[in-house]
């Protein structure tokens, strides 16, 4: 590891801790309330998923509209588990049962119907996360249609914060590697990598599985910060907002994603007032963005430091890493 | 009783017929599965609502009057949301339709708000009694005016030229627009008339099950398409065979006392049919499709 390198990944370090410092005084300060914060961790949770999601449909190609069953199983996994043991200790547990639990299911569902294209992939993952919806919808233990209340909350924001900057660094880490590499060989051009010898299917079932374990993760957090879980909660609707912060921040780009969680969040705060005028005005969004940037508002380029801070022109830096 | 079962499915299915048919039309000519379907049935059911609460006019009327409104308003969508995006990735249209869905679904809710409607009563129903089978006016009229519109809809696609022209465009687009077909106009046209089968089906389960609302078009819109993809994406025919399927087997599951699994099961059905024959039950490698 060079200089160079390490003065990178301690700028975005520092650029976190930036954020983070700038909540904690904002906090002090009153300028935001509990509900501000209630906002920030929606929006830390609503990001792991939407990553969960990218990866799935930005990076392998792969069009999933089933997040939702995804979310649900970890949801229910920290609802039940939580429940049971009341502790941390039982919440961690929690968190990784769901991620298991969501990344079995996932290869289950996953290896059969990856073979399947576009818009038949599309409406397959839409039945396996309804039937499991409609299957916890049944079940005794997990309460039926009313869902389970009163789940004990471990969930702050410092903590999703963490959680949500450790996913952005796996995935961005993930993709950059050889795997990565071979899971966006196979999303453009599946001939052409199979050729390669790379095994497409393998790799599109590990980027299905990664975005189950994260839409997993992110159901869990949020059962035990709403402190409540109930069937309705992962219809489509769910797996449709997700898609819409994948969609708009652009398929396939991570820093995309992470700019519209945030400003879908705040214009959440925004709209609030408008009641049911809301979700019109979601939709006619996202019509427009599709009319005129069907490729998302990042496309699929990513925001980079390096070219903000240390690239200012021509061969600047690596004149400097030869000098030092 | 397994007959008074048959025929209850045969019912419902109709009407998810009647949906498929839209679907099928449009996936075959586009390749687009159009999430705004089953809201284009909400819609119907909605318009029907208004000529006979506000008009009181006549059923069969404002079936007709509610078709043709919503041909339109199925142009009309097509032209502003998915005809721009027609060289774009297949994505971007699929989003721009969910977009169209959801648009479509909360924009009824803000104007109407979100709770049931009770349907008009626009037919007076009387129950016929055929042995132990039992069998309403209204049940018969789903079924009839399912079948002519079925008839008419084969007569257009068979025999007349812009339905050659649909078949044609679903073959080949590109030979289509050398040989000096309008394929824009063509396209057109299938939304208005797949538009016009879903607002029927909307109307028809209006009067049925006496109650409507924003979001009816979800649930059977996904359950249509499974249909489709049963009987064949892109073979009218099959749309139909589909839907009957899926009414029945629905019917079937009530029967049995599984009925809050009856939506699992359909989404099992599809998933397994996907998986086993994706070309569906009438699909074969050389695929006639609209």
């Amino acid at each position: 590891m060079d200089k160079a390198h390490i003065k990178y990944t301690l700028s975005w370090a520092t650029l976190a801790l930036m954020i983070v410092i700038l909540i904690v005084v904002m906090t002090m300060f009153d300028i935001i309330g509990p509900y501000g914060l209630t906002t920030i961790v929606l929006i830390g949770i609503n990001l792991i998923a939407a990553i969960g999601l990218n990866l799935i449909i930005g990076m392998s190609g792969q069009f999933s509209l089933g997040h939702a069953g995804f979310m649900a199983i970890g949801a229910y996994a920290t609802a039940l588990i939580v429940t049971a043991v009341p502790t941390i200790f039982g919440f961690i547990m929690s968190l990784f049962v769901g991620a298991m639990l969501s990344g079995i299911v996932a290869l289950i569902v996953g290896i059969p119907t990856l073979r399947l294209r576009g818009d038949y992939l599309a409406i397959a993952t839409l039945g396996v996360s309804e039937i499991i919806r409609i299957l916890i919808m049944n079940f005794k233990f997990t309460h039926g249609p009313a869902g389970i209340f009163a789940i004990p909350s471990f969930v702050n924001w410092p903590l999703v914060f963490g959680m949500a900057v450790l996913t952005i660094i796996v995935v961005v880490n993930l993709v950059r590697s050889p795997t990565g590499r071979a899971i966006i060989a196979v999303r453009d051009n599946e001939i052409a990598a199979e050729s390669l010898g790379i095994n497409t299917t393998k790799y599109k079932v590990i980027a299905f599985v990664l975005g189950a374990v994260l839409a997993a993760l992110a159901g869990g957090l949020r059962a035990s910060f709403i402190q409540s879980v109930s069937p309705q909660d992962f219809t489509f609707m769910q797996s449709i907002t997700i898609l819409i912060i994948v969609v708009l921040g652009g398929i396939g780009s991570i820093s995309g994603t992470v700019v519209t969680a945030i400003a879908l969040g705040i214009l959440d705060v925004i709209l609030q007032n408008f009641g049911s005028l809301r979700m019109v005005i979601y939709a006619v969004v996202l019509i427009v963005v599709m009319l005129f940037r069907p490729q998302g508002l990042f496309g699929r380029s990513e925001f980079s430091l390096k070219k903000m801070l240390f690239d200012s022109g021509g061969n600047h830096d690596k004149d400097h890493s030869k000098g030092a | 009783m397994i007959i008074q079962q048959l025929i209850n499915g045969m019912i419902l299915g109709s009407v998810y017929a009647l949906l498929a048919l839209g679907y099928t039309m449009v996936y075959g000519i586009i390749k687009l599965i159009n999430f705004a379907h089953g809201d284009i049935y909400m819609l119907g059911a909605y318009f029907g609502y208004f000529f006979l609460r506000v008009l009181h006019l006549n059923f069969f009327i404002a079936l007709i009057l509610s078709m043709a409104i919503c041909a339109v308003l199925g142009m009309l969508i097509e032209f502003i949301a998915y005809r721009p995006l027609r060289h774009s990735p297949r994505i971007a249209v699929l989003i721009s339709a969910l977009g169209v869905s959801f648009f479509l679904e909360n924009g009824m809710s803000y104007l109407f708000g979100s709770d049931k409607r009770s349907f008009p009563q626009a037919i007076e129903t009387t129950q016929y009694h055929f042995g132990s089978l039992q069998i309403s006016n209204i049940q018969i009229i789903i079924i009839t005016t399912a079948i002519v519109l079925m008839i008419l809809l084969n007569i257009i696609v068979k025999k007349t030229k812009m339905g050659r022209a649909m078949r044609a465009v679903s073959a080949d687009e590109e030979a289509a627009i050398l040989m000096g077909i309008n394929v824009n106009r063509t396209i057109s046209f299938t939304f208005a008339i797949g538009s016009a089968l879903a607002a029927a089906g909307g109307m028809l389960i209006g009067l049925y099950y006496n109650n409507i609302d924003p979001l009816m078009g979800m649930t059977p819109g996904i359950k249509a398409f499974v249909a489709a993809v049963l009987g064949g994406i892109g073979i009218i025919p099959g749309a139909a065979l589909g839907g009957w399927l899926i009414g029945i087997l629905e019917t079937m599951t009530q029967a049995v006392g599984l009925s809050n699994y009856k939506d699992a099961i359909v989404y099992a059905i599809l998933i397994v049919i996907l998986l086993l024959k994706p070309t569906g039950i009438l699909g074969k490698n050389k695929r006639e499709k609209v």
